[in-house]
């Protein structure tokens, strides 16, 4: 038994002035989490990553679908319940700003999680386990107690947070994008933090838009498409041998040190812009925006780094147009259909999920239209 | 939903929209410096505590004390609105004008030399040693009656505002909390209160009431203008409760009330105390409005009431100055000092206001 | 020279006394050049890029010039900058998501924003529609209001208003952080092509993130507590850093390809010292595992290399020799940083004092950082 079950999970949100467009975040997403795992969920902004999250930390319903942490249901566990669920299921989210309330000070975190689950612990007591939690998260507690968030750097923010968790007898993490806000040099603490409490048994799912830090630490990888999951699997192969598009194109795009862009298309097949402006009132999705893009069949991934640098300032032009950025963003359902679907079932299944086969072993991959 | 805009999330179109208008229209729109930019304002939540990046509070406890991290000022902000509210000439000015007449107010009916519904003197005598401002056609002391009835307009304004801060506040929160079925059903409840013209509904009361006391103005009063604390509350407590700290505090086993009362709330304390002032002086001039047409309080004297007689007795015509102008002035005084105050208000809390 | 800032100084009124934000900074942009500009969070990297453009209100011009196309910038007088903007300067703003005003149409805004400067929006039609073709946007969003078009519509609109008018100098100020990889790729390589279109004569890329400019910048230039520690050409930065700094940004940047089990990263321990009361000499001293004695006067930001300026007195001692770091102690190339340094500016020895010898450098790449230091502050 997986320490969490996602099993055909999908949201429909409602948009719009009156409610009155439905969207599906996410459609029919399985996979599982086991302990001592990370799993990196990475997507572009949209794609239903943070929502997914949120579903996992049972702070938004899924649509339908269900979540099983430890083979409970977790939609259906109740007050009491959802406490006990929080005692072993905790998030990090993307902003340390935003996680702190500006008008108290950072510690507040631990005195919320006392006030409710550990009532009775004496001060002395309580001060000894806060410390302890501090410790493995290399802080030291003179330097972020009593402070106000503002007083630490964002690294120290977010460290904190995941000692909050620790508190707790927290067994999956949920670590929503908690880096991206973080400078490059505070970045990598957290990353090998994380790596740390895996290796203590935590399961962690880590959501990022950033190829290259979920590469870093995840065992699994999750890539997350407009609510699909468009391929899966151990990570070296999944980003080591990529086959869906969608997966080759994000990695085509990953800003490099030592390589240009225009390097690693080299030999790739190129459809010229304006050739596959896929139509899409039939409810497929469009991949026209791979074309746009110069396409790898073979990245260079695990090729170190170190190298020379690209020559100066001598770009070649990857695609015969401009890559357009609409195609990427545009979703199926957001450009205006004929008739908005009026329930989120007719929704979920007016656009469904591609099915998943395996390639490899421990790689699936999502069928292209 | 802050760095990644486009994040599908609730209502996530109509805030991006909402949170474009609070801040950009001043900066490219209105072309007085329109370099395309520099604004402050970030889609989605947080709008407040990015607009400071554009707009710079000035800073106080900032430890690497730089202005580029718009995120490291909020810590020290009681003690720096405290520098600036101490500075502002504006808030100082509403603020001790409005100080005078409440102080007036709570002693008045210790100094008033005469009792201001009794027979003291011959009617319609202009100012004197005797009468300050005179006395009215009825021979009461119209200082004496303005004293008295400063204190009563206080009450209605301070009974009406509470009030409607109440209920404003509490269904305010529980829309903008829980949204979904219960945030419509409040909506449409709040349309429908707004809709109730007051003053019709004012008239049929009053004549199946004998008589009408302060505190039956104040309720009046609060229940036809929390409509407005409602929505307003209801609008912020959409963003806030989308900021990662109110996630957080779920994820600790709070329940909905403590995190309203002690993350949320506080958040728009500023906003609120706004909110709050208007609401008082808008509940000073309404009862104003009331007792003048003759539909206010029956058994007290008030500001409204004094010009009320006034105009019932022809003081305008009999050329008796000094029996409506005295409480039209405090009147007119009072909500512009409230008005005077709230601005200055404004411009302690909003940085983008402050003058540097 | 397309862009010479000579020991510019914009320091933030706070209520503890002043914020030297910048603090005496010289640089050169070329006609063509892409510069970027990289740093942590509260650097002053966003400061810098702003007051070439608009400096706000509670900012100030400490000294210091800035000469455009040979002409001197009145960046400290707003009215006086108001004739520059748009036309010779430009700025793509940090969240310039949202910086297109809501209520009205892109091209009436357009308009607007034109006849503000003076220029009559007929007189330009053609050019802007030329260039929406350009960026692959279609027509249409010259009437269409900014909430219907995407981020990256919104980001590609933006960045062709605020280049309409051709100014030399596009300050772009983190335009890539907030957007995903594809999108980050796009905006980079438009920003390219706006140069190679000769839009714009030079382009500041402020950004956090070195790979970033690694694809799309000339230069890179490093910024560090207000001061610049590094400047050369990107492949130079990237490849060959001399700055401990530069290095240990680089070693700490995880790549594609790297995983935790074949090489863990590390960071930087400790963080950047307050600007309020900056630390006499090397601002990165506490931090560097290769700070000495010397490091407690003030670095010069001198070329080591042809067209690599460093700001760190290791790489002198290790290109130059300790003859060198001696000659640097003599009056009038460094002053002796006391208490209140941070207003002094090191003298910058421009060509005339070069210390090039490629062939004996010492090069430290990054791969020396990555053994260091793996402990955790």
């Amino acid at each position: 038994m997986s320490l969490l079950e996602l099993d055909k999970v999908s949201k429909v949100y409602k948009t719009g002035t009156f409610g009155g467009e439905l969207k599906p975040a996410l459609r029919e997403v399985s996979f599982n989490i086991d302990k001592g795992e990370v799993i990196s969920l990475i997507g572009q902004s949209g794609s239903g990553k943070s929502t997914l999250g949120k579903i996992i930390l049972h702070l938004v319903p899924p649509t339908s679908g269900t979540v099983r942490f430890e083979g409970t249901d977790i939609s259906a566990i109740g007050k009491a319940g959802l406490r006990d669920y929080y005692r072993r299921v905790q998030g990090v989210f993307q902003d340390p700003f935003s996680s702190y309330n500006p008008l108290y000070k950072a510690d507040r975190v631990f005195d919320m999680v006392k006030s409710v689950y550990f009532p009775g612990v004496r001060g002395t007591d309580w001060q000894a386990k806060v410390e302890a939690a501090l410790e493995s998260v290399t802080l030291n507690p003179g330097d972020v107690l009593n402070k106000f968030p503002h007083q630490l750097s964002g690294g120290q923010q977010q460290r904190l947070l995941i000692a909050r968790a620790l508190l707790l007898d927290v067994r999956l993490l949920v670590a929503d994008e908690i880096i991206s806000m973080l400078d490059a040099s505070t970045r990598v603490d957290v990353l090998n933090l994380l790596v740390d409490l895996k290796r203590r048994g935590l399961g962690i799912l880590f959501i990022t838009h950033d190829l290259s830090l979920g590469n870093y630490i995840s065992d699994q990888t999750v890539i997350l498409r407009q609510g699909v999951v468009v391929e899966m699997g151990e990570t070296p192969k999944v980003l080591g041998n990529p086959q869906h598009t969608y997966t080759k194109s994000l990695l085509a795009a990953v800003p490099q040190l030592h390589k240009k862009w225009g390097e690693l298309g080299a030999g790739a097949t190129v459809i010229p812009a304006g050739e596959v402006r896929a139509g899409s009132s039939n409810g497929k999705i469009a991949h026209d925006e791979v074309g746009r893009y110069s396409k790898s069949p073979l990245h260079p991934l695990r090729q170190g780094r170190g190298g020379s640098g690209g020559p100066l300032s001598s770009v070649t032009k990857t695609a015969g147009g401009r890559p357009s950025l609409m195609e990427l963003e545009d979703a199926p359902w957001q450009r205006r259909g004929p008739k908005a679907k009026k329930s989120p079932s007719a929704v979920l299944s007016a656009y469904p999920a591609p099915p998943l086969q395996e390639c490899e072993a421990g790689h699936f991959v999502a069928t292209e239209s | 939903m802050t760095a990644s805009p486009g994040e599908i999330g609730p209502a996530a179109g109509v805030e991006e929209a909402s949170s474009l208008g609070s801040s950009s229209t001043e900066e490219v729109g209105a072309g007085s410096e329109p370099v395309l930019g520099p604004v402050g304002s970030i889609a989605g939540g947080g709008v407040e505590a990015r607009a400071t990046v554009a707009a710079g509070a000035p800073v106080v406890g900032a430890p690497s004390g730089l202005g580029v991290g718009p995120r490291q000022f909020t810590g020290g902000r009681r003690w720096e609105f405290l520098y600036f509210a101490l500075r502002n000439k504006k808030l100082l000015l509403g603020m001790s004008v409005e100080l005078v007449f409440v102080v007036l107010a709570i002693i008045g009916p210790a100094i008033a030399p005469y009792n201001p519904s009794k027979f003291v003197a011959r009617p319609n005598l202009g100012p004197s040693g005797a009468h300050l401002m005179g006395t009215t056609y009825f021979g009461q002391d119209v200082f004496s009656q303005l004293l008295y009835g400063l204190r009563d307009s206080y009450l209605v304004g301070f009974l009406g505002g509470l009030f409607a801060a109440i209920v404003g506040m509490a269904i305010g929160f529980s829309a903008g909390y829980r949204g979904g079925v219960l945030d419509e059903v409040l909506q449409v409840f709040t349309n429908i209160i707004v809709m109730i013209p007051s003053l019709v509904l004012l008239i049929v009361i009053s004549a199946y009431l004998k008589t009408r006391g302060i505190l039956f103005e104040g309720v009046f009063i609060g229940v036809t203008t929390w409509p407005w604390v409602a929505r307003a509350v209801r609008a912020q407590t959409f963003t806030l409760r989308e900021r990662d700290f109110v996630d957080l505090a779920k994820l600790s086993g709070r329940r909905a009330t403590s995190i309203i009362v002690k993350d949320i709330a506080p958040n728009m304390a500023s906003y609120l105390f706004l909110v709050l002032i208007l609401l008082f002086g808008s509940s000073i001039l309404l009862a104003a409005n009331f007792d003048f047409l003759g539909l206010g309080p029956t058994n007290t004297v008030s500001l409204g009431t004094m010009m009320n007689q006034a105009m019932l007795w022809s003081a305008l015509q009999l050329h008796v100055w000094w029996w409506f102008i005295p409480p039209g002035a405090v009147i007119t005084i009072i909500v512009a000092a409230l008005l005077v105050a709230n601005v200055g208000l404004d411009e302690v809390f909003n940085p983008r206001l402050r003058a540097t | 020279m397309t862009l010479e800032v000579d020991k510019l100084q914009i320091s933030y009124r706070t209520l503890r006394g002043d914020v030297r934000a910048v603090d005496g900074v010289s640089f050169a942009v070329d006609d063509g050049e892409i510069m970027g500009l990289a740093g942590e969070s509260g650097c002053g990297k966003s400061t810098l890029g702003n007051s070439l453009v608009y400096l706000e209100g509670r900012m100030k011009h400490a000294g210091g010039t800035v000469r455009l196309d040979g002409e001197v910038l009145p960046i400290s007088d707003q009215r006086a900058m108001g004739r520059y903007r748009l036309k010779r300067v430009s700025i793509i703003p940090q969240y310039a998501m949202s910086a297109l005003n809501p209520t009205r149409k892109v091209g009436r805004m357009t308009a607007e924003l034109l006849k503000s400067r003076g220029v009559r929006y007929d007189s330009v039609e053609e050019e802007l529609k030329r260039r929406i073709d350009l960026v692959g946007l279609p027509q249409g969003v010259l009437g269409m209001y900014p909430f219907e078009l995407s981020g990256g519509m919104r980001q590609r609109a933006t960045m062709v208003i605020s280049t309409l008018l051709d100014p030399s100098l596009l300050v772009a100020d983190e335009v890539t952080s907030a957007l995903d990889v594809s999108t980050q790729r796009a905006v980079g390589e438009m920003l390219m092509e706006f140069r190679d279109e000769r839009f714009v004569k030079t382009i500041i890329v402020i950004t956090h993130d070195l790979s970033i400019l690694a694809q799309v910048a000339d230069t890179i230039t490093v910024m560090y507590a207000g001061k610049l520690v590094e400047k050369a050409p990107a492949a130079t930065v990237v490849g060959e850093p001399l700055h401990p700094y530069t290095q240990a940004l680089l070693a700490s940047l995880p790549e594609v390809g790297v995983r935790y089990e074949d090489a863990p990263l590390a960071g930087i321990p400790g963080r950047p010292p307050s600007l309020l009361h900056p630390p006499a000499g090397c601002r990165f001293g506490a931090r560097c595992p290769f700070a000495f004695e010397k490091c407690s006067q003030d670095p010069p930001f001198m070329e080591l290399r042809p067209g690599h300026e460093v700001a760190c007195w290791k790489a002198v001692r290790d290109i130059g020799g300790t003859s060198v770091l001696a000659e640097a102690d003599q009056p009038g190339t460094e002053g002796p940083a006391g208490p209140g340094a941070g207003s002094e500016v090191p003298a910058v020895p421009r060509p005339g004092a070069q210390l090039a010898s490629p062939t004996s450098a010492v090069s430290p790449g990054p791969g020396e950082w990555t053994g260091q230091g793996t402990g955790q502050p």
